[in-house]
C-alpha cells in the first residue's frame, strides 16, 4: 500500500466511529483526543478498525502511537514494510 | 405504550415489527417507537399470539394506550411495567417534538412512501428513490429511511446543530422541558446526600495493562468495565442503593441493571442500562458496552434497556471533570460518580509516591438510606478496586 492510501485508511477508520467529524479540519500531529470528541470507547473501535483493515494484530503498547494521524500513518508504514 | 422516562406521555409508532398471527414471545422486538428519547425498540412483556395491531404507524399515543391485541383475548400489556427511567441529568438528551408527528394511518398505508418516512428522508437530505421498502407492499418506512442513513454515515441519533443531518431530529424547546421537568422532579422529591472518596487506581491499571497486553485488541478491556463491576458488585452489600422509590414505598430491584451514560455524537446523552452487570464476566461486559454504545448512536436501543435501569453510573472521567455529584435519575435511589483518573501524591506504607487517584462519589436518596450506608458502599467499591483480578467474574 502507499502511504497516501493508508493515510486515506486511517481517515476512513476515524470516519467510522465519528462520521460527524470535518476530517480536513483536524491537525494530524495534534492528539485526535483533545480535537474531537471521541472517549475511550470511540478509540478502542477506531483502533479495532484499523486492525481490521490493515489485518494485523496491534499490541497494547502500540496503542500509544497511534494518538495523533501522523503517528497512525507513519506507524502503519513501518508495520507494513516491516511486516 | 411504554412509559420509557420519568416525564414521557406520547409515543408515535414509526414501525410494527409484528403482523397478526405472528407468535411472540416475553422479550421479543414488536415495534418501532418515536419518543423524545429518540426512537426506541419496544418489547413485549407478554408471550403469545398477535391477534390485531390496534395502533397504526404514524399514530401519536398515550402511554398506557393498548398497542395490539394477543391471542384473542383481552387488551394485552403490550407495555412495559410502570417502573419509569429517565435520562442523563447533566447534559441535553436527543429528544423529539411529539406534536409534529400526527399522520393519519389509513394515508400512510395507501401511499408508497409513509408521510413520517417522506419528511424523515428530507430532513436527512435522503433521496427516497434510492431506497428499497420493506413496508406492506414494499412501502418505504422511517425504520428503512434511518437504516439507511445510519448505512451513509450520516450523523445518527441527535443533534443540536439546527439543519438536522441526524436520523432522529432533535428539538431542543421539547428537550429541554424534558429535562427541566424530570429534574426539577428529582430535585422536589428527592431529599440528596452526597458522599465522595478518593481510591487508589494503581493496582487495576497494572492489573488491566497485564491484561490486555496478553490480549489481542478485539478482546481489550476498559478500566470503566471494572469500575461497573465494583460498582455492582458493592451493591450486593447494601442493597438499598439498588431499587426504585415508588408510591412512599422502596422496593429493591431483584437484579443489578446499571444505567451507563453515553454520549450521542452530536450532543445528547442517553442511559441504557446493562442488565445483571452482577453475574457477567469483564469479556461479557465490555462485549455489552461497546454494543451498547454503538447502538445508542445508531438508534437502536431496546425498551427494556431504557426503563430497567436500578441504578445509574455516570464516568465523566473523560471529560476532565474530577468529581461529578449527580441528580438522581427517579424512581431510582443512587447515582454513582467516576471522574479523571489523576497521578496524585499519596502516602503509602509510609513513604511518599505517586499514584493514580480516581474520585467516586455517591447521590442517594435520604429516605431510603443514610450516609452509614452510602459510605460502606463506596468502601466496598474501593475494596473491589484494589484487587482487580477477583472483578474478572466467572
Amino acid at each position: 500500500m502507499t502511504e497516501a492510501e493508508i493515510k486515506q485508511a486511517v481517515r476512513d477508520a476515524l470516519s467510522n466511529v465519528a462520521p460527524e467529524v470535518d476530517l480536513d479540519a483536524i491537525d494530524p500531529a495534534m492528539d485526535l483526543r483533545d480535537q474531537i470528541d471521541i472517549d475511550s470507547v470511540d478509540f478502542l473501535n477506531f483502533v479495532i478498525g484499523l486492525h481490521k483493515e490493515f489485518n494485523i494484530e496491534i499490541p497494547d503498547a502500540d496503542v500509544a502511537k497511534l494518538t495523533t494521524l501522523d503517528g497512525c500513518v507513519a506507524y502503519l508504514v513501518a508495520r507494513l514494510d516491516g511486516g | 405504550m411504554p412509559s420509557l422516562g420519568a416525564d414521557m406521555q406520547f409515543g408515535t409508532i414509526v414501525d410494527w415489527r409484528v403482523k397478526p398471527g405472528d407468535a411472540v414471545k416475553r422479550g421479543d422486538v414488536v415495534a418501532l417507537v418515536e419518543t423524545e428519547k429518540g426512537v426506541i425498540e419496544v418489547e413485549i412483556f407478554e408471550s403469545g399470539v398477535v391477534e390485531s395491531l390496534v395502533v397504526q404507524p404514524g399514530q401519536k399515543v398515550a402511554v398506557g394506550a393498548t398497542l395490539a391485541i394477543l391471542n384473542g383475548g383481552a387488551p394485552a400489556p403490550v407495555k412495559a411495567p410502570d417502573r419509569v427511567a429517565i435520562v442523563q441529568p447533566t447534559v441535553p438528551i436527543a429528544a423529539e417534538m411529539p406534536a409534529q408527528r400526527d399522520v393519519t394511518a389509513p394515508e400512510s398505508q395507501r401511499l408508497r412512501v409513509s408521510p413520517l418516512a417522506r419528511k424523515r428522508a428530507e430532513e436527512l437530505g435522503f433521496d427516497l428513490s434510492s431506497l428499497t421498502g420493506s413496508g406492506e407492499g414494499g412501502a418505504i418506512t422511517v425504520g428503512d429511511v434511518e437504516k439507511a442513513s445510519a448505512r451513509a454515515k450520516t450523523a445518527t441519533v441527535s443533534s443540536i446543530a439546527a439543519p438536522v443531518t441526524a436520523a432522529k431530529g432533535l428539538d431542543l424547546g421539547a428537550m429541554r422541558r424534558v429535562i427541566a421537568a424530570a429534574m426539577a422532579r428529582s430535585k422536589r422529591e428527592i431529599p440528596h446526600y452526597y458522599l465522595a472518596t478518593t481510591i487508589d487506581m494503581r493496582k487495576s491499571l497494572e492489573w488491566l495493562a497485564t491484561e490486555n497486553g496478553k490480549r489481542p485488541v478485539t478482546k481489550r478491556l476498559l478500566y470503566s468495565a471494572l469500575l461497573l463491576r465494583a460498582v455492582a458488585l458493592a451493591l450486593r452489600t447494601t442493597p438499598e442503593l439498588n431499587g426504585f422509590y415508588i408510591d412512599d414505598v422502596f422496593k429493591p430491584a431483584e437484579g443489578i441493571h446499571i444505567g451507563v451514560a453515553i454520549s450521542l455524537r452530536q450532543g445528547g446523552l442517553i442511559n441504557p442500562a446493562i442488565h445483571d452487570v452482577d453475574k457477567k464476566n469483564l469479556d461479557e461486559l465490555m462485549g455489552n458496552m461497546l454494543d451498547l454504545v454503538n447502538r445508542a448512536r445508531t438508534g437502536h436501543l431496546r425498551s427494556s434497556e431504557l426503563s430497567d435501569g436500578t441504578i445509574t453510573v455516570t464516568n465523566l472521567g473523560e471529560q476532565g471533570v474530577e468529581s461529578v455529584f449527580g441528580v438522581i435519575y427517579p424512581p431510582q435511589v443512587a447515582l454513582v460518580g467516576f471522574g479523571t483518573i489523576t497521578e496524585r501524591p499519596i502516602a503509602a506504607n509510609g513513604m511518599v509516591g505517586v499514584h493514580s487517584m480516581i474520585d467516586a462519589t455517591l447521590a442517594a436518596d435520604h429516605r431510603v438510606s443514610d450516609g452509614h450506608r452510602g459510605g460502606r458502599f463506596l468502601l466496598a467499591i474501593e475494596r473491589l478496586l484494589q484487587e482487580p483480578e477477583k472483578l474478572y467474574g466467572n
